[in-house]
């Protein structure tokens, strides 16, 4: 089990009592009298213990099904026909000689389905299948469905396309051009430019004109992908009756359901998602795709069920991976090193379509503000379409790039002005319950106590800028949400909803639309119900993602579930913990209030012994007032956010925050970087299982790794270069350090229990903390992921003395 | 990848079982030991034969003999983990114990041969890719097409040999044993493989490897294998360098072989940079100029991971390195 320590941000007298009352009183955010959610007087019998996961059983046997495994009876098989061409004009698609294949029993084709549609409702730019123009090399244009797979494959090859080829735009800088070739021909603007924004906060100008110093630098971080192991696979099935059911390893059921039922002109009452457990998903697998639209379409068409199965291949070109982006960060500071203005540009490389670009522009440019006080913020976002597989939200969605370009540049100012890199950040904090210069709004705050942590550990501040050369040790830090505070749709409903059953045999069901991919959701939703009414996780059972069954939950993205649907799943407990505590408290001769809740026990909190069972409990309430059955459900707060155009990315009611040191060894004659451990310290709020957030950092860790040093969407010509995972490079387990993960309790005041998010907040300050090793080792700095040793041999060509000159003789301060 | 196209699997029980079905089946058939890259390349359409002729149940070609007189003999079914953990490999021919261990993971180390191995197919960035991704770039020269990807003016297919065992097989003299309809041959392992990516064995299509043969360690002998590769596991060389070498009783070096790959189709033998250490103390400046011999004759291209500039600079490093291992190398037991 990981090291826990606790810490309370409120009153925490290690962070300085004077700084954050004085951040307080200051602050325009009043502070919570007191908890809002979730408290427990008798303290906890579940949350927070290292048990087993709930799910855990299945999976480590091969018992559970995943969408792959789901096989009915008559079911066909079906296969996508994928462009070979960047960017073309489809003159002709002709699937006769592929419908008579004998095995076939059809084919589909974009008109068959011309509903144009996109996950955020601001960019409608996709349909099932390409329509009059491809925009990438493996964009789908047809499907077959056969009577296996095999058959579907060879018919793939007689459908004939004729294409016109048009030029591809495969850079930001060609898709920034006014001349360059059109990818949407409906866009205004002459450029390929999907998205700008604009924003400021504060003069930032004044800012630059005061500081004593100002720090401009240029990064890029190369995108890539979120290689979960499962790849995506449908079932749809269309019953006699008319209805349809998809099962699908979908991230957002939800959202799956809303779309399906606009393209295939279905009511939403006649469609039914299910998200069986999910090998993974990272961001991957969080909005409808064609192949789940063409499975339920296909479906309808021949009366039978149909799977899709993507390839590895095949994931590669779905992608909705990892942006690339072009930053330039500019920041101005006193001697001191506080931040008197900041300003960020990035243009975001979009690929062919929106996906949730709109989103991840605004995401670039949202939480850098959330770790740091700054005089003035400023931020220009710019996302360009070009003719590669679509760019997408990927665990830590838009604000991993800025944040490793902010880290490094903070580790250059640090330098530059004699400071130690760890105090530095902890006097430039953000104070819990304040506001940031964006005007979001921040409660518990755990970032000074994450910094000491990871300090405490490694002794960075005594090593960075000592060890020898080829040894290098960095810092990072970031912050991220736990659920974004306003839903991708406009409505005024819960963000999350849970049901609770009770029944007269003892057992707990709890009802949520949450989508289980691997992070942990259902054991989460377990271990609250069980808490709230006091008996054992495994007593409780999860019907999770299923859209006739379970109250809507907008999905496993944006790290919201432990938050939102955690919240929602308590109050539902909290509601039948009532009747129980009426019921049980008759009998018990008490209050209900005084009745307390544990190891299947409700008790006289005021003398533990006299007590009834769970079981006579249950049934003394139901007797008394029915079925027992309690609803929650969890809306964000309406005050996180300030009132400008763009305010509504970026707002959470929670944020987490984490700081990393990563160890490098440094192989200077041929570049190779090995990192030698890596430490993290991470504010969750509290741990509802220590194990499962151990788990998280872990993953998060090794993902942010393999973002430094290896991974990269390449391209060769028009095409992904690299489209399988023998080329595409994720850190084996013997490039894996030794990888320590602490966690941080400052219970927050809306989390259920306490608890906020774990599952993306740790990878962001990997990344810069192991850019921060490597430029500590070898004096010079790679201003671009990931640090390939080419790189860094041209990083030392370029400056053999860099080093020297860098630790013995501080670089003149840039005015 | 794609599913497995249908095919018929034959077992052979013999050698000569082997051999009369290879001839039998002609150009539809291929030979398949552990599948660890065939089935892979089955799966991206390189080719689809007809049928598979099964080698694993001839038990007989899984060995690893040693005799002072004959020297070292490898059965071409031994697993590449055989040969890894072979003791008497350890101890008197380490680099090929250590270029086994380099290869893949322990999954297909165990099911993986060391025939299998040397009859690697070669590998290109442009080749080893799924049918579409092909189809859509264009095909190449090993796909039938009359133009090579990666050198457009190239008349001969540039694809690599990835095998780690292969040059240190070549630096340690070894001879491959064929088995075909007329009977066995054997082939000085230079003479195996051929400068056309396409057909880069001179194994013939009715034939089958059956054995490999090194020549007793000689007293003094040292060797040593680095690979460059992107990751620490499951990676392909992007650059092989082995050596052996013979130092007499006073330390002096007698005989030297330095043998590159996964450059091009087949194995480059560092002539240059051997004769630089002979008559040496394999003193640091001999290893540096033998070094920037072999730098010069090695001539990557831009086909497999990384940058062909970075592959050619590392040359010169793996080279120093991997002599600087057989200077720093103990004398085998």
């Amino acid at each position: 089990m990981p090291e826990i320590r606790r810490v309370s941000t409120a009153t925490n007298p290690d962070t300085g009592a004077a700084g954050t009352t004085a951040a307080a009183a200051v602050s325009s955010v009043a502070r919570p009298a007191a908890p809002v959610h979730a408290r427990k007087p008798e303290g906890f019998s579940v949350a927070g213990k290292a048990l087993p996961r709930a799910d855990s059983y299945a999976k480590v046997t091969g018992a559970a099904i995943y969408a792959d495994d789901i096989a009915l009876p008559r079911m066909l098989f079906g296969k996508l026909l994928r462009s070979t061409q960047a960017h073309a004009r489809i003159l002709r698609v002709d699937c006769s000689r592929a419908q008579a294949l004998p095995g076939v029993v059809a084919v589909a084709t974009g008109e068959e389905l011309p509903v144009r549609y996109g996950i955020l409702p601001s960019s409608p730019d996709e349909t099932v299948f390409a329509i009059e123009k491809v925009r990438y090399v493996g964009e789908p244009i047809a499907a077959v469905v056969a009577d296996d797979e095999l058959t579907a494959e060879e018919a793939l090859n007689l459908i004939e396309v004729v294409y016109e080829p048009l030029p591809a735009v495969m850079t930001i800088d060609e898709a920034l051009r006014d001349a360059s070739p059109k990818i949407h021909e409906e866009s205004r603007r002459s450029d390929n430019v999907h998205k700008e924004v604009h924003l400021e906060f504060g003069d930032v100008e004044a800012g630059f004109a005061q500081a004593d110093a100002v720090f401009e630098d240029e990064f890029f971080y190369e995108g890539n992908t979120h290689a979960a192991i499962e790849q995506h696979a449908v079932v749809a099935d269309c019953s006699a009756d008319g209805k349809i059911t998809i099962w699908s390893s979908s991230q957002t059921p939800h959202y799956l359901h809303r779309i399906a039922s606009a393209v295939l002109q279905v009511p939403a009452s006649r469609l039914r998602v299910v998200a069986p457990p999910i090998g993974g998903g990272f961001g991957g697998k969080t909005e409808p795709f064609p192949h789940e639209l063409a499975a339920a379409h296909l479906a309808r068409k021949t009366g039978r069920p149909v799977k899709f199965a993507l390839t590895r291949q095949e994931v590669f070109y779905t992608h909705r991976g990892r942006h690339p982006v072009k930053m330039k960060i500019k920041t101005g500071v006193k001697r001191d090193g506080s931040i008197l203005a900041c300003r960020l540009q990035t243009w975001l490389d979009g690929g062919a379509y929106g996906s949730y670009g709109v989103a991840t522009t605004y995401y670039t440019g949202a939480l850098a503000p959330v770790t740091y006080k700054m005089g003035a913020y400023a931020f220009d976002g710019c996302r360009v379409y070009t003719n590669k597989p679509p760019c997408g939200p990927k665990r830590g969605h838009g604000t991993t790039q800025p944040r490793y370009a902010l880290e490094c540049q903070l580790d250059k100012i640090a330098g530059a002005l004699g400071l130690d890199a760890a105090a530095y950040r902890k006097r430039i904090a953000i104070d819990p319950y304040s506001e940031t210069i964006n005007h979001l709004r921040v409660t518990s705050c755990g970032l000074r106590e994450c910094i000491d942590e990871v300090e405490r550990r490694t002794g960075y501040s005594g090593r960075h800028g000592a060890l020898p050369r080829g040894k290098g040790i960095g810092l990072a830090v970031s912050a991220y949400l736990c659920g974004a505070g306003l839903p991708i749709y406009w409505n005024p409903m819960p963000h999350s909803g849970a049901i609770v059953k009770v029944d007269r045999g003892g057992g707990v069901t709890v009802y949520c639309g949450t989508s289980e991919c691997g992070q942990g959701s259902e054991h989460m939703l377990a271990v609250v119900v069980a808490e709230t009414l006091g008996v054992d996780v495994m007593d409780v059972r999860v019907c999770a993602g299923d859209t006739d069954l379970t109250p809507v939950d907008l999905g496993s993205y944006s790290s919201r579930v432990t938050f939102m649907a955690g919240n929602a799943a308590h109050e539902a407990a909290e509601s039948v913990r009532l009747r129980l505590a009426q019921a049980a408290g008759a009998l018990l001769g008490i209050a209900p209030e005084r009745c307390g809740f544990a190891a299947r026990r409700v008790f006289d909190v005021g003398d533990p012994d006299r007590a009834v069972t769970f079981l006579e409990a249950a049934q003394a309430a139901e007797a008394r007032f029915g079925t027992l059955v309690g609803s929650g459900s969890y809306t964000p707060p309406a005050n996180l956010h300030g009132d400008f155009k763009g305010s509504g990315v970026g707002p959470s009611p929670a944020y987490s925050y984490t700081a990393c040191v990563a160890e490098v060894g440094v192989d200077l004659e041929t570049g190779e970087v090995r990192v030698e451990r890596l430490t993290l310290a991470h504010d969750c709020g509290r741990a509802l299982n220590p194990d499962i957030v151990e788990g998280q950092i872990e993953g998060s860790a090794y993902m942010g790794l393999g973002e430094a040093l290896l991974e990269e969407s390449a391209f060769r010509r028009d095409e992904h270069k690299i489209p399988n995972l023998l080329d595409y490079k994720t850190p084996t387990i013997l490039d894996t350090p030794h990888i320590d993960a602490i966690i941080v309790e400052t219970d927050d005041r809306e989390g259920p229990f306490g608890a906020k998010e774990a599952g993306e907040g740790p990878l962001n300050p990997v990344i810069p903390a192991i850019a921060n090793a490597v430029a500590d080792a070898i004096g010079v700095r790679v201003y671009a992921t990931p640090i390939l040793p080419e790189s860094v041999l041209r990083a030392l060509d370029a400056s053999p003395s860099g080093r020297l000159r860098l630790k013995s003789a501080p670089s003149p301060v840039p005015v | 990848m794609q599913r497995l196209p249908p095919f018929s699997y034959e077992p052979a029980r013999s050698v000569a079982e082997a051999v009369a079905l290879l001839s039998k089946y002609g150009a539809d058939a291929m030979p398949v030991s552990g599948g660890t890259d065939l089935y892979a390349n089955m799966k991206q359409r390189l080719f689809a034969p007809k049928v598979l002729v099964g080698l694993r149940p001839i038990r007989a070609l899984r060995f690893i003999a040693y005799d002072d007189a004959r020297g070292l003999e490898i059965g071409a079914l031994a697993t590449v983990r055989d040969l890894a953990e072979s003791e008497i490999v350890v101890a008197r021919y380490p680099a090929l114990a250590r270029a086994a261990s380099s290869i893949s993971t322990p999954q297909l180390r165990a099911m993986g041969t060391v025939g299998g191995n040397l009859c690697l197919d070669t590998r290109c960035n442009y080749y080893n890719q799924n049918l579409d991704w092909r189809a859509a770039l264009g095909f190449c020269l090993k796909n039938g097409a009359d133009i090579c990807r990666v050198a457009t003016g190239s008349r001969t297919c540039l694809a690599v040999n990835a095998s780690d065992l292969a040059p240190v097989l070549q630096a340690f003299g070894a001879t491959v044993h064929l088995a075909g309809a007329g009977g066995e041959r054997t082939l000085d392992i230079a003479q195996f493989f051929t400068d056309d990516g396409r057909n880069a064995l001179a194994r013939d299509a009715r034939e089958i490897l059956v054995k490999i043969a090194l020549p007793p360690a000689q007293p003094g002998t040292r060797s040593a294998y680095r690979k460059l590769r992107q990751r620490a596991s499951f990676d392909f060389p992007l650059l092989g360098v082995a050596s052996v070498v013979r130092l007499d009783a006073g330390g002096v070096c007698r005989d030297a072989r330095v043998v590159l790959n996964a450059l091009g189709p087949r194995p480059v033998e560092a002539l240059e940079a051997a004769q630089c250490l002979i008559g040496t103390r394999l003193e640091p400046e001999a290893l540096a100029v033998a070094a920037d011999a072999a730098y010069k004759v090695g001539k990557p291209m831009e086909n497999a991971g990384t940058t062909l500039a970075y592959r050619k600079r590392m040359l010169r490093v793996f080279t120093r390195r991997t002599l600087e291992d057989v200077a720093g190398a103990g004398a085998p037991a």
